[in-house]
């Protein structure tokens, strides 16, 4: 099993960079004046853009760009149905064969940690 | 995903499943406690780490609720060049 770590601050910057450009288009789109569906898309832009930070080396996130393209949903699995256990919860593990997981797990989670404070970041940076 | 790959993981053995999710453990190292013994079950573990994903994916949409308050407007052109040149300076 190969966990390496993936580099945090390239993630980060790569991250940080889609989203932004992400929350631009959003701003700019028809019926974003409605607070759900605002919320709705910029969390769906905020894991659209980690995944394409990381592109398609990993498991994971060929997972999630693949339900992209396939236009299905991508909000609804983990959050309003919460799954308990961890193929649930790593994109693309269902399918994947139990060595994998783990592999896949690690790197999620270092990514997801990543996002999470740039979008901290983004908050503090932005404040009026 | 093919049924080589499922044959191959269900060869590994127990101890190495758990040698997998110690591996797994030590590299998240968000468990700061030094202290932590390795009698800790490998199910806990994986509890854990359950739990330590969920909470992080609640962090992300509660950042996404309040990212997408700040940016309702279009002000966002304004700002972003300079959050991206702040953040990347980071």
């Amino acid at each position: 099993m190969n966990i390496q770590p993936p580099n945090s601050s390239s993630i980060k910057s790569r991250f940080a960079v889609k989203f932004v450009q992400a929350m631009k288009r959003l701003s700019k789109r028809r019926g974003m004046g409605d607070r759900y569906k605002r919320y709705r898309a910029t969390r769906a832009a905020a894991r659209v853009s980690l995944a394409a930070a990381v592109g398609p080396e990993r498991a994971w996130s060929r997972a999630v760009l693949r339900r992209i393209k396939k236009r299905r949903g991508l909000i609804g699995r983990t959050t309003t149905n919460p799954r308990r256990n961890l193929r649930g919860l790593v994109p693309g593990g269902k399918g994947m064969d139990y060595c994998s997981l783990l592999s896949e797990t690690a790197h999620y989670i270092t990514c997801l940690q990543a996002q999470v404070q740039v979008m901290q970041d983004m908050l503090h940076l932005s404040s009026p | 995903m093919s049924s080589r790959q499922s044959a191959r993981a269900s060869r590994l053995t127990e101890d190495e499943i758990n040698h997998l999710i110690f591996k797994l453990h030590a590299s998240l190292q968000h468990h700061s406690n030094s202290t932590c013994n390795k009698k800790r079950s490998a199910a806990k573990i994986l509890k854990r780490t359950c739990n330590y994903i969920k909470k992080l994916q609640r962090e992300v949409d509660d950042l996404s609720d309040q990212l997408s308050q700040r940016f309702a407007s279009g002000d966002i052109n304004a700002a972003d060049a300079d959050i991206i040149t702040r953040l990347l300076q980071l």
